[in-house]
């Protein structure tokens, strides 16, 4: 199959790459640019393991051509960290609150629950739920997802974390 | 100035992060930066990527493959189908159930989505494409769905190859479907206790077959080097040391020679145990290619190939006094295996520990019998998150009880009060032959009682039910209750191995001389956060900070050799290991330090992180500081270093219990729930991080929930397997999701050294009946008495519906 040269910004940085017009943009983002904290859990756009950010919206990479992220500012996991290294909260919020086991999920996971906090600053915890019910967690069972992202929202918005009453 | 006070003994065993803290985890660090190491990111030179085509048939004979137009295919270097793979003589291999499965299908297709051709090509693209065009002529056969037919006179014959076959791996076979029998407990005092019982129950209790899925599929990378003959084996293996040997017994090659390497798992829960054709193709054809090969199944194949759990249809049979004292117990199982016996249990156990079933109750005689048959359905038969077969008849059990109570008109907790096995009795002989370590069960259900106010929601659960036949609400409640003993730590050489090989575990630990250490062990961690909590053991034993410690663990080159981790068995057994090589290193460091001091050895004692001289705590030697000493200053006669290696063998399984309740409510006129309350106490003995045991409640509390309430691998009467997809096969959403209270008692086992039982898998066993008890104590006041799994809301309209509640 002929190739045709994708280009976008991925994590800040311009990239390219020679590929097939039907190469999906996980498997772009993967093999050809080699960013493998996005992973692949289902390919029928159920799991959410490979979830990035494209142009201020998250995207199941499994579900989407490369070609049609040309162009295109794409944040994965590995864009999370600032520049100097230092981790951002929800990375750090997701392991002080216990939000992982096996760590499949959790780059979906966290490039999913920054870009739910662009959207809504402050939300509740049924509104977290229904924000990350695109990205399925077979370790954890959600709670301390939930928590973590609640604790990371808290910290963003400069007030004490209080954990709900059980 | 005032010299600053040194640190006291409880500042110091802070300063340790060991046993019992909530210590964050060390693999959080790569894992939330998507540096975590999983299969499917490695990519080595000129890796190729194989692909399979599978059978669109459940039964048929395969009269022609086709595969040159796959091999037409630019970038497609070999198509593998069973002729080849007779090459190498490995079309079939040894199960690890005694059995032997196509590894590519010979002569005929037993289910739907069989491995017939490995196509291997440039690109997981073009293997793809390639495989598609893979040309199967086939002769259709009569299908068998239901176990229930398989062993009719006239089914059809599934299993050709051994049908003239009268003894299998585990005695007589009764026909050419049938697999084993297997047999336990005193039939004729079972039997006596149902002629006399003043009330008896029974039951076909039948648990659907469902699927582990973790979020990450089966995969693996393996090369072999032509030139030295070593062959290295990437792959999501539960199990690496296991895999090796299995490599080397049927691959003929010579194992010093075989590299097996456990990266991070994104998950197994079962499914990453077993031996599957995906990784006997792509060693093949990495062997006949000289390049390295890569397979990655999708989740598509992986529901529907990779191994099933359960499918365990259970008659269960109880007998009691009128005053509700269980007299006797009494269960057949029909098990399903699929087309090859390829169940991931130990090897003598061909039901796993499925002699659990008396559960928690003081049963005075059991006797259990179990049937396993061939169907055209997919092999396997794991332990989705649970001990062997536990989970399975722990439903039964669980859902038995509260039948009889039913019967006798007992609340549910009552009825289990009054058949526990007492804290006395421990260690408590089996009627069906286990040895129970610990228990103290009325302590943990009073404390489930008083934490989620039972008698008071039975109050209101009755208040509910006359509004309810007032017509003033379509809403029932259900309130469901289930106290589980889960059976692991799989197990004591004397009657637990796999393959002959005893299911002991290991650990090495090395103490370098700036007093860091190094742990590696025979388990594997899928999420488990064994990195965290194995140093958090050493941390305590030793008296080196759990900061200080490396764990390793999944190299077959570097670990010690190990059965792995699955069935709850990693604390058990190579927690204990662990303990075990912690203490020979410590008896070694007194030596060192009391030779330091100049006094006997004696004449020291422990404290925290270090030794000191009894009655002059002032002088003393700490870890770090034995530890430089063991590489330049030993006692006369003794070897430097400081190092040790446990192979622990168990003298028995550790019992875990608990005690969970759930409040449902429950629409009758759309069959959705709601689960109010979801309480769970497990009791795990020593606890040694209480944030993982917590979390890994959590998770297990949620497959649980998926199973109870919807996860099903269904075939249709063709045996076209339904739903092997994310898009039909339930997997909760944090939407769905309940919210879950955890809580816990400490029984420690008796026999394990730091007294940790396991945790990981009981939130499965137990929240399983609970649910189920919980839709079925729904509907009871109504004339129910039981309503089978999976309760997704179209069954629960449906018992609605058969109710007459509709009307």
């Amino acid at each position: 199959m002929s190739k045709l040269t994708v280009s976008m910004k991925v994590n800040g940085k311009a990239v390219s790459a020679e590929v097939e017009p039907r190469t999906l943009l996980i498997h772009y983002i993967r093999e050809n640019i080699g960013l493998t904290g996005p992973h692949i859990g289902c390919d029928t756009s159920h799991c959410g393991a490979c979830t990035v950010d494209v142009d201020g919206k998250s995207v199941k990479a499994c579900t989407m051509f490369a070609v049609q992220a040309a162009g295109a500012e794409v944040l994965t996991i590995e864009g999370m960290a600032g520049a100097d290294g230092k981790l951002h909260v929800l990375q750090e919020a997701f392991r002080e609150m216990h939000g992982l086991q096996c760590g499949y999920c959790t780059p979906g996971m966290i490039v999913r629950a920054h870009r739910l906090l662009q959207e809504n600053a402050n939300p509740t915890e049924a509104e977290i739920r229904l924000g990350i019910s695109g990205n399925l967690c077979r370790c954890t069972g959600y709670q301390n997802v939930v928590k973590a992202i609640q604790y990371a929202a808290a910290r963003i918005n400069g007030v004490e974390y209080k954990e709900a009453a059980e | 100035m005032n010299a600053p006070t040194p640190p006291s003994a409880v500042e110091r065993a802070e300063k340790l992060q060991g046993m019992g803290c909530k210590r964050k985890r060390v693999e959080d660090v790569r894992f939330t930066q998507g540096r975590g190491n999983y299969v499917d990111d490695l990519k080595l030179p000129g890796m190729l990527h194989g692909d399979f085509h599978r059978s669109s048939r459940a039964h048929a004979r395969i009269k022609t493959i086709d595969t040159s137009k796959a091999k037409a295919v630019p970038g497609v270097i070999a198509v593998l189908t069973a002729e080849e793979l007779k090459g190498v003589n490995l079309a079939w291999m040894p199960t690890l159930a005694g059995d032997v499965q196509m590894v590519l299908a010979d002569g005929k297709v037993l289910f739907q989505n069989q491995e017939i051709a490995f196509v291997v090509a440039t690109d997981r693209y073009i293997a793809a494409d390639a495989a598609d065009l893979v040309e199967v002529e086939y002769e259709e056969l009569p299908v068998v769905v239901d176990p229930f037919k398989a062993m009719d006179p006239d089914a059809p014959i599934l299993r050709e190859d051994i049908k003239d076959k009268k003894e299998g791996a585990h005695g007589p076979r009764s026909h050419p479907n049938h697999i084993f029998n297997w047999q336990i407990g005193d039939r004729d005092l079972t039997n006596a206790a149902f002629v006399k019982a003043e009330v008896a129950t029974k039951d076909l209790l039948s648990y659907q077959r469902v699927h582990p899925c973790p979020l990450e599929t089966c995969q693996c990378v393996v090369s072999f080097n032509k030139i030295t003959g070593e062959i290295t084996i990437h792959g999501t293996f539960q199990a690496p040391h296991v895999i090796r040997t299995v490599v080397a017994l049927i691959a003929g090659l010579p194992e010093q020679k075989i590299h097996v390497i456990s990266p991070d798992i994104g998950g197994g829960f079962g499914n990453k145990v077993g031996a599957y054709p995906g990784y006997i193709c792509a060693a093949v054809a990495s062997i006949v290619t000289g390049l390295p090969v890569k397979w990655v199944e999708d989740r598509i194949e992986n529901l529907s190939t990779t191994s099933f759990a359960r499918d365990y249809h259970m008659t269960t049979e109880i007998a009691a006094t009128r005053d509700g004292r269980v007299t006797g117990l009494r269960v057949h199982i029909l098990a399903d295996h699929g087309a090859f016996d390829a169940c991931a249990d130990p090897s003598k156990w061909p039901a796993g520990f499925s002699n659990i079933v008396t559960g928690s109750y003081d049963f005075p005689v059991a006797h259990l019998s179990v049937d396993g048959v061939y169907t055209n359905k997919a092999p396997g038969g794991v332990a989705y998150r649970c001990s062997f077969r536990v989970t399975e008849v722990a439903y039964a059990i669980e859902r038995a009880m509260d039948i009889m109570a039913q019967k006798l008109g007992m609340d549910p907790v009552d009825f289990r009060l009054k058949n526990f096995i007492k804290r006395e009795q421990f260690p408590y002989q089996s009627a069906l032959g286990w040895e129970y370590d610990s228990g103290d069960y009325h302590t943990a259900m009073q404390k489930a009682l008083e934490a989620t106010g039972y008698r008071q929601l039975r109050e209101e659960q009755k208040a509910r039910q006359e509004a309810f036949k007032r017509g003033e609400t379509r809403e029932l409640m259900g309130v469901g209750v289930s106290f589980f003993t889960e059976i692991v730590g799989a197990g004591p050489s004397k009657n637990c191995d796999i393959l002959g090989i005893a299911m002991f575990d290991s650990a090495e630990i090395r103490i370098h001389p700036t007093g860091k250490a190094l742990g590696r062990m025979g388990s594997k961690s899928q999420g488990q956060g064994h990195e965290t909590t194995w140093a958090q053991i050493i941390a305590t034993e030793i008296g080196i900070p759990a900061d200080d410690i490396a764990i390793e663990e999944g190299n077959t080159d570097t670990a010690p050799y190990g059965l792995g981790t699955y069935g709850s068995r990693s604390t058990p057994v190579t927690g204990a290991a662990i303990a075990m090589a912690s203490r020979k290193i410590k008896a070694k460091a007194q030596m060192i330090a009391a030779y330091m001091l100049e006094v006997h050895e004696g004449d020291l004692e422990w404290d925290v992180d270090r030794f000191r001289v009894k009655g002059n705590p002032e002088q003393f030697k700490t870890m770090s500081q034995i530890a430089w000493a063991a590489y330049n200053k030993v006692p006369p006669g003794m070897e430097p270093g400081l190092e040790a290696v446990s192979y622990y063998d168990p003298p028995n399984m550790t019992f875990p219990f608990g005690a969970y309740i759930c409040v449902m409510d429950i629409d009758i006129d759309t069959g959705v729930h709601k689960v109010r309350r979801f309480y769970a106490l497990d009791d795990c003995g020593t606890r040694i991080n209480p944030m993982i045991i917590e979390g890994q409640v959590h998770g297990g509390l949620t497959e649980g929930y998926a199973i109870a309430m919807g996860q099903e691998i269904a075939y249709d009467a063709d045996g076209n397997v339904k739903g092997a997809s994310l898009l039909d096969y339930f997997l909760p959403t944090a939407v769905e999701t309940p919210h879950w209270e955890t809580d816990y008692t400490v029984t420690p086992s008796p026999h394990h050294p730091i007294g940790a039982k396991g945790v990981g898998e009981s939130p499965n066993v137990g929240s399983v009946p609970c649910f189920a008890n919980a839709v079925n104590d729904a509907f009871k006041f109504l004339g129910s008495t039981h309503i089978a799994m999976p309760h997704d809301n179209y069954r629960v309209w449906q018992a609605a519906e058969n109710l007459g509640l509709h009307r």
